[in-house]
């Protein structure tokens, strides 16, 4: 479904009207509608309240870089020297799943397998 | 006779238009559609939005800052790069979502490797920050012989020998079921964040059947898992005929009534596809298209993401559709009708 198939249709179809993923707060609002399946105004208005920023704030990149990194929710990251002391995708799926009170299937399962980093985090628990 | 405006059709090949032309075809597409599937039309400010959009004759255009939207996908891997590299650059251009896909895109293919699957979507999953859903075809027509167990319907049917044709398509209904069930649950228990069924009632109403009933298993079997449910074309062909869902019968349904069943059987995000007609502009399509779709906004209550890969809703049937033809269709979705992603 969605944007993709052929070669290079997602890229326009990004720069025309993507939130673009990681770069702002893309990835958040899709997780809001894949596992509550919240239609867009209302996954935007829960992810821009939770993040304390504007609706509009959600789709621009150097507000966002910057509120991703003070919430610890993962920033893509080109250069080794910009990486130091980013959280990993794990780090930040456990961050993300606390920040939007959302169960993310594989940071439970991660949880579960380590059971001293889950009884850590108080979200673990029985995945469903 | 009017300045001549550069658009395009269906083919992706450009074409000469005047403004009058490019509003006849666009009233023509909505026409077509209220005709074939007897709906309301687009408004007159919708159409004239819609003229706006094709009239423009910049190279690109887009929507307004703020009124973004999220994408979604159908397989972010191919053949130059490893599955899991694909992935990670998926991530770094920024998708909002990203999905693992087995090259033949069928469930009934990926049935024979689940755990090598499994075992990629975990390591996607640590490498990852944006979701990473599972995602391939029921394609019904690979249960029938030669490449399946079932009576191929496709040769009884011209037979005349309609009873068998339907109980050879009810039985690979039963089979792709129990395949998606098995490999979602296998997806899930992997760290998946969720499914796709992709291109769905491509062999007609038994291939619609066979996933709603797996979406409506997976549902209950797993209540956080994401599932996308994506469909072939504008309406289910009844190969069958007399199959049902819950009273309703499946043969024949156009987008709104598909969503109502997807949201019954319980799936998160719904992409609606419409055919294109190759022989008139990209901006009639898209009229038509937009018609088709409108009804589907009103009695959402999920996401509702049109497909607007190549060849379908209005997208150029190319396998490199223009770049200006792409930006005007992606705009015409979200501004005009309001969708939730694409």
């Amino acid at each position: 479904m969605g944007s993709g198939d052929a070669l290079g249709v997602r890229m326009v179809h990004m720069l025309a009207s993507g939130m673009n993923g990681m770069r702002t707060a893309g990835d958040l609002v899709m997780r809001m509608q894949m596992t509550r399946g919240m239609r867009l105004r209302e996954a935007k208005a829960y992810v821009a309240d939770k993040l304390g920023v504007s609706v509009r704030d959600l789709s621009d990149g150097v507000v966002m870089q910057d509120v991703r990194s003070e919430f610890g929710i993962g920033r893509l990251t080109e250069l080794e020297n910009e990486c130091v002391g980013e959280p990993t995708a794990m780090e930040a799926k456990f961050n993300i799943a606390e920040l939007l009170d959302l169960p993310i299937n594989c940071v439970q399962r991660f949880a579960e397998r380590v059971p001293s980093v889950g009884a850590a985090w108080k979200r673990g628990g029985e995945v469903t | 006779m009017g300045t001549k405006l550069m658009t395009r059709m269906g083919d992706g090949t450009s074409v000469e238009m005047t403004r009058d032309e490019l509003r006849t075809d666009i009233e023509e597409g909505v026409a077509a559609a209220v005709k074939r599937a007897k709906l309301p039309p687009l408004d007159d400010d919708e159409v004239a939005h819609l003229l706006e959009i094709f009239a423009s004759q910049e190279r690109m255009t887009g929507v307004k800052v703020g009124d973004e939207v999220v994408l979604s996908c159908d397989g972010s891997t191919s053949l130059r790069a490893s599955r899991l590299d694909c992935l990670t650059d998926a991530e770094d251009v920024g998708n909002d979502l990203c999905e693992l896909q087995q090259q033949d895109y069928s469930y009934k293919a990926v049935k024979t490797v689940v755990p090598s699957e499994q075992r990629l979507m975990q390591e996607a999953q640590y490498r990852l920050t944006i979701p990473v859903q599972y995602g391939a075809q029921a394609d019904l027509g690979r249960y029938s012989k030669p490449d399946g167990p079932c009576p191929n319907w496709s040769e009884l049917l011209p037979l005349g020998r309609i009873d068998e044709a339907r109980a050879a398509q009810e039985e690979a209904a039963s089979e792709s079921e129990e395949d998606m069930v098995r490999i979602g649950e296998a997806m899930w228990e992997a760290g998946a964040d969720g499914m796709d069924f992709d291109t769905s009632g491509a062999a007609g109403d038994a291939d619609f059947l066979a996933v709603l009933k797996a979406v409506r298993r997976l549902r209950e079997a797993c209540p956080d898992l994401s599932i996308e449910l994506g469909m072939a074309s504008e309406f289910v062909l009844g190969m069958h005929g007399e199959l049902e869902w819950e009273g309703v019968r499946l043969a024949g349904v156009w987008p709104v009534e598909q969503l109502r069943l997807a949201q019954r059987a319980g799936a998160t995000i719904f992409g609606p596809a419409v055919n294109m007609n190759t022989g008139h502009s990209v901006a009639w399509n898209v009229a038509r298209a937009l018609t088709i779709i409108k009804p589907c906004m009103d009695v959402a209550e999920i996401p509702v993401h049109p497909n607007v890969g190549m060849g379908v809703c209005g997208m150029p049937m190319h396998p490199f559709p223009p770049i200006d033809a792409v930006a005007r269709v992606s705009r015409a979705f979200i501004e005009i009708l309001r969708v939730d992603g694409l």
